[in-house]
Parts: C-alpha cells; sequence; structure tokens
C-alpha cells in the first residue's frame, strides 16, 4: 500500500490495526474452514504432478505463494480501471506475467529444479485458485487486504500439498526431503527390518488415494458434509 | 503409423488426467451428469485439436530461437520463447471465445447445460497443458495436431467414464466425510490404476 493511501485512510476515520480480526481472519479462513483444495475443490490441477518429493513441492509452494499474493495486489490496485467485459483476459496477463516471471527466476538460479519443475511452473496460470481469488475478492476490495486474501488461500493450498508429498515421498521413496528415512530404520534394528516402498505412491494414482484420505480426514474433522 | 502410435499414446497412457492431473477442477466439478460430462468432453476436444496445432505455428515461426528468421535475416538471433506463456494463453482465450459464440449460436440446449464451464476451458490446464506439452516434445506440425486430439479425447474419456460411475454412485451409502470430492479423488485413483494397464503398449 503507498503512503498516499494510507493517509487517506487515516483522515476518513481511525485506521485499522494492521493485524486486526477480520485481517487475521483473511489469513487463517482458508488454512482450514474454506480450505481451497479441500473444500472449494480449486486447483488440483498442476498440483500433484510435483508431489512425488518434498523438495520440488517446496518450490511450487513457494511460487504459487508469491502469484496469489502478487496477483491479488495487483488487480486489486487496478479493480476500478479495469472494464468488466475483459477483465479475464486483464487477470490472465498479469498472471502469465507473474508466472513467466518465476519461470524466469528458477532457469537462472535453480536450474535442476526448472527442468523437474517442466510444464508444472507455467500451468501455474491455469491455476484455478488464482483466478478464483482475483474474481471472488482482489476485484472488489482494497489492495493490502487482497494480499493478506491471497496470502492465506496460498498458505491453505501449501499445506496440503506438502501433505501429500511428504506421505508420497516417505512411502514411495522412503526418504523425506531427500533424507532416507527407511534406510536410517532398517540400519538400527538391523539388515533383518526392512520396510520395504510402494512403487504405486510414486505413480499418480498414490496422490490420488491421498489426497482423498487427506480430504475425508480433514472433513470429518470440520463436519464439513457435500450434498 | 508413427502418428497413429502417438495418439493412442496420448488417448491411454499419458492420459492428461490419470497421468498428469491436468484439467481436474472441471473434471471434478462437471462429472456428475453423464450428458454435461459429454458435451464438456466435446468441447474440450475441439478446443485442444485446435489450439495446440495453432500454437505450434506460433511457437515455430515466432517465439522459438531463430525463428524470426524467415521474416529477417538480422533476426535470427532473437530468442522470444519467455513469451510463451502469455502468447499461448492469448490464442487459448480468443479460441475459446469463439467455441462459445459458435456453441450459443448452433446448440443452445449445449451453452446452457455448459453454462459457467465454457469460458472456463479457458483457464483448464488441460489446454494449456497440451500446447506446453508440445513446445516442450518438440513436435512437428502433424504430431501436435494428432497429440492435441488424442490428450482431448482421453481427457473425453476419462470424465464421461468417471460421470457414469457417479450417477450409480447416488444410491451407494458413502461415509459424510467422502461424499462428494472425498469418494470422487479415491475413485480417480482407482481409475487410474486401470488405466495403468494399457502402460506399455506400442503399435
Amino acid at each position: 500500500m503507498s503512503a498516499e493511501t494510507l493517509e487517506k485512510a487515516i483522515e476518513k476515520k481511525p485506521a485499522e490495526a494492521l493485524l486486526s480480526k477480520r485481517r487475521k481472519k483473511l489469513v487463517t479462513d482458508p488454512l482450514v474452514d474454506e480450505n481451497p483444495i479441500t473444500i472449494q475443490v480449486l486447483g488440483i490441477c498442476s498440483a500433484l504432478a510435483v508431489t512425488t518429493q518434498m523438495k520440488p513441492t517446496l518450490v511450487m509452494a513457494i511460487s504459487v505463494i508469491f502469484v496469489i499474493a502478487m496477483s491479488n495486489f495487483v488487480i486489486s490496485l487496478m479493480r476500478n480501471t479495469i472494464p468488466g467485459r475483459v477483465r479475464i483476459i486483464v487477470q490472465l496477463a498479469v498472471v502469465a506475467t507473474l508466472v513467466t516471471l518465476v519461470n524466469e527466476v528458477l532457469k537462472a538460479f535453480a536450474y535442476d529444479m526448472y527442468k523437474e519443475l517442466s510444464v508444472f511452473v507455467g500451468l501455474i496460470i491455469t491455476n484455478c485458485i488464482v483466478m478464483g481469488r482475483l474474481e471472488a475478492f482482489a476485484l472488489g476490495n482494497k489492495p493490502y487486504d487482497s494480499v493478506l486474501d491471497g496470502l492465506g488461500s496460498a498458505l491453505g493450498y501449501s499445506w496440503i500439498i506438502l501433505t501429500v508429498a511428504f506421505f508420497r515421498e516417505l512411502w514411495g521413496s522412503g526418504s523425506v526431503f531427500g533424507i532416507p528415512v527407511f534406510d536410517t530404520v532398517s540400519g538400527i534394528f538391523g539388515p533383518d527390518f526392512k520396510l520395504a516402498t510402494n512403487g504405486l505412491m510414486v505413480s499418480p494414482v498414490g496422490a490420488f488415494i491421498i489426497l482423498g484420505l487427506i480430504i475425508w480426514v480433514q472433513r470429518t474433522k470440520t463436519g464439513y458434509v457435500e450434498h | 503409423m508413427e502418428l497413429f502410435n502417438l495418439g493412442i499414446r496420448s488417448i491411454f497412457i499419458d492420459n492428461m488426467v490419470f497421468a498428469y492431473f491436468l484439467g481436474m477442477c472441471s473434471f471434478l466439478a462437471v462429472s456428475k451428469k453423464v450428458s454435461t460430462a459429454i458435451g464438456l468432453g466435446a468441447a474440450v476436444i475441439f478446443v485442444l485439436t485446435v489450439t495446440v496445432p495453432v500454437n505450434w505455428l506460433l511457437n515455430e515461426y515466432v517465439l522459438k530461437e531463430g525463428a524470426l528468421s524467415w521474416a529477417m535475416a538480422d533476426l535470427a538471433s532473437v530468442d522470444l520463447s519467455f513469451l510463451r506463456f502469455i502468447m499461448f494463453i492469448a490464442i487459448i482465450a480468443a479460441m475459446v471465445q469463439l467455441v462459445e459464440m459458435v456453441v450459443e449460436k448452433f446448440a443452445p440446449a449445449l451453452y446452457g447445460a455448459l453454462g459457467i464451464f465454457l469460458p472456463l476451458i479457458a483457464v483448464n490446464c488441460a489446454i494449456l497443458g497440451g500446447s506446453l506439452f508440445m513446445a516442450q516434445r518438440d513436435y512437428t506440425l502433424a504430431e501436435s495436431a494428432v497429440y492435441g486430439f488424442g490428450s482431448g479425447t482421453g481427457f473425453c474419456l476419462a470424465i464421461v467414464a468417471l460421470a457414469a460411475i457417479r450417477e450409480k454412485l447416488k444410491y451407494s451409502n458413502v461415509p459424510n466425510g467422502l461424499k462428494g470430492l472425498g469418494i470422487t479423488m479415491l475413485l480417480t485413483g482407482l481409475m487410474g490404476i486401470a488405466f495403468m494397464s494399457f502402460m506399455g503398449i506400442d503399435l
């Protein structure tokens, strides 16, 4: 938020606390109760393919956090100047620019990761969460609130895909963040105690099943029922 | 033969949904009724078959490194591939707009049934994913047309099959937490296992 708009807000009424209750709710709501993946069924598209390992998943999560927060911010700044009829194109252009930025940064500083994620960084453009937040929130709210809202949704998305990746990497390759866990365990208990990895977890099927189970657990806890 | 093989591969083995998780949003949201699923599947086949070759032309003659050399010899060193995302998504958005107008004119019933999901094809990952895979794998024009059609057909097949299962699922007693998305995810996983049996098919 620029200094100018901040001053205006102060003139009108006492400024809202930087992290007031309402704003905290913007961040915390999408974590569990309004989770974009498990409750709203958005953004499953491009994420699951990278969750065979923790590391690429973390990079993906950070990229998505950056893209959602920044695009929410930019669109919110432009919200009064965008004509309603062409807003989808404007949004796509903003998001595509940000994703290109992420892609070029990865290419320059983390080439291995860039190779590993391949087309899936580009597919952040079509991540439904990004467009969903722009349509539902950024077009009608102030920049700072929009950034918080974007952060909340992106974090809600991130912890789900990181959880999926944790189980897939642990059971599929027997490691976490590339650190071998299963080998260490069988090293402690002797060679007879061998933990087997499951090839199904590395294949896409594992992702569907793990996510299905996470959704089951989470919805049972929150008591959300879909009709 | 090579092309036919690629088509079979993109339908069954490299299936958009089961192998790459692309187009999951509409896959989950529009798979409640078979008739709507067929409509969306047909729209996706059409849009993919058109956009992948069009994007191939764009990539080959404008974006690739040295692609502009047909226009001027000086431009041979220009590499515009960083513009790929923006250009591809612009082409896709334009094509989807076109399809929307055609469907509205000639099949109003289908237009009504697809509702919001027709414009959303523009942000369907399967469409952009098709073009990005095409650019990454260096297909030729004929290959990219076959690939676009094949992966669209694969998506259509998957969504219609899932819709058929979900129609039957209405009569079964699913635990509360699993209703809707949860059971659909597990179903997709099981269907994925079924599709794994196609792996290794080579004609």
